[in-house]
């Protein structure tokens, strides 16, 4: 604990690749998000960071197997499915972790006793897919007009070898990186809702890189 | 009269212990519960161990198999984990495909074999390009009793250290894989990576290892993965609400 001011870590300018530069402090890639695209879900949302794409639809609050039903409040479903191939292990467990944010913030009380699913769609994987996942599931919920106490973002970030942090990682930046950090936050308070890491890395680095 | 109380107001009767920072099963907030380790008790397979975390039981069975490398990691072998939750260790879990839980478990033990490097894949290479180790590890957990990853974690690394590979070598006028079965030798575990898990409880209590019941009532859960240096191999803190700041 006492090693905090030994790391210096830095957040380093990037030269975007393929899209525009980064300029130094800003170094998010270039981001967008379109709601409203699909007619049939009730609440749609398409999030671009940067080349990775993907596509949310929301249904609900709409019926609910009896199986399924919690007596006072909503059941939250989460669907991932990648750009190719059948759902896997790996998309239950970013299922889950989604589910478990958006259950953080969507106030299901006030809806007992229906489901509300989120389905979201990989259309193409450049880097930071978690966290473009999440954000086009708080895009399309908020479409959907789905009651909810907090927005929420996600955000991904790559620790290199020499303790260099970058912020929203390209799949280049996220392979040669030593460990790679997605957070989920909520726009209220401003607190860490849900965290995923890959790789191995220090206590300090993780606080760095929260704040 | 107190089971009375627990069964209409399980939340508040649990408040009440977190009060007096204790437990309804005697232990501090930071207290685990008493572990047990048993290895090498299948000897069909080629590494075994069952760990139980006060009610929790998992049993690791590790068997090694031959593979051919993948084309583009033409010296490393493979590693694969698999979490069983049968109905067998709680009446949540129905019988058939693995539900929810017992994905999001393998997929855990996969990243954390991935991450912290417990074993180098190079360490199972036979002969570059033509052959490999596989390991298949499988994890059933026998009780379920709360903090599952912890347990399985742990009986991973007990069961690994306990693997004894046969030592192989290519026969060069046959191309086949002579195996010699009475040289054996165990595998470079690199780093021990230990689980923890906690509960969080009203956005202000984390409690250590949590039971079956406590992890029904708490807000959220948090798992973290430490190495012996010091360095996190993975944090899974699957939502819920915030936790405190730490």
């Amino acid at each position: 604990m006492e090693e905090e001011t030994h790391t210096d870590a830095k957040i380093r300018a990037e030269n975007g690749t393929g899209s525009s530069p980064r300029g130094p402090g800003c170094s998010l890639r270039h981001f967008a998000c379109e709601q409203n695209l699909l007619s049939r879900p009730d609440g749609s949302a398409s999030f671009l960071q940067g080349d990775t794409s993907v596509l949310a639809g929301v249904y609900g609050p709409a019926e609910v197997k009896v199986s399924k039903e919690i007596f006072n409040k909503a059941t939250l479903e989460v669907i991932l499915r990648p750009k190719i191939g059948l759902p896997g292990v790996a998309e239950k467990s970013r299922e889950r972790l989604i589910r478990n944010t958006c259950e953080a913030v969507v106030l299901g009380t006030l809806h007992p006793r229906t489901s509300i699913t989120v389905v979201l769609q990989v259309v193409s994987d450049a880097g930071s897919l978690l966290a473009c996942c999440l954000n086009a599931a708080c895009m399309a919920l908020v479409d959907a007009g789905v009651p909810m106490r907090a927005l929420f973002c996600g955000v991904a970030c790559a620790l290199d070898s020499d303790g260099t942090l970058v912020l929203d990682p390209t799949s280049k930046q996220e392979k040669e990186a030593r460990a790679v950090l997605t957070f989920a936050l909520d726009s209220v308070e401003r607190k860490l809702l849900m965290s995923s890491t890959k790789g191995l890395y220090s206590d300090t680095e993780r606080r760095y890189s929260k704040s | 009269m107190a089971a009375g109380f627990k069964t209409v107001e399980p939340l508040e009767y649990y408040r009440r212990f977190l009060k007096e920072n204790c437990r309804p099963d005697g232990r501090e907030l930071g207290e685990f519960r008493t572990t047990t380790v048993n290895i090498g008790s299948i000897s069909t397979a080629d590494g075994s161990a069952l760990v139980k975390l006060g009610n929790t039981t998992v049993i690791c069975g590790v068997k090694a198999e031959f593979a051919a490398p993948s084309t583009d990691a033409p010296d490393k072998g493979y590693v694969v984990p698999n979490v069983d939750l049968p109905p067998l260790c709680s009446s949540r879990f129905r019988s058939g495909p693995p539900g929810e839980e017992a994905q999001v478990a393998s997929q855990f033990i996969a990243d954390v074999i991935e991450n912290s490097q417990i074993i180098q894949k190079e360490d199972l290479c036979i002969s570059p390009g033509k052959l490999v180790w596989v390991l298949y590890c499988d994890l059933i957990c026998l009780d379920y009793d709360g903090n599952i990853l912890d347990a399985c974690t742990f009986a991973l690394l007990a069961a690994l250290k306990n693997v004894q590979l046969p030592e192989v070598t290519i026969n060069e006028e046959t191309a086949l894989a002579e195996v010699n079965l009475k040289k054996k030798s165990y595998l470079n575990i690199r780093t021990h990576p230990v689980a923890t898990s906690f509960a969080v409880f009203d956005d202000t209590l984390l409690i250590v290892d949590p039971t079956g019941e406590e992890e029904h009532l708490a807000t959220g859960t948090l798992t973290i993965v430490m190495d012996e240096e010091g360095k996190l191999c993975c944090l899974h803190k699957p939502g819920m609400f915030p936790p405190l700041q730490s």
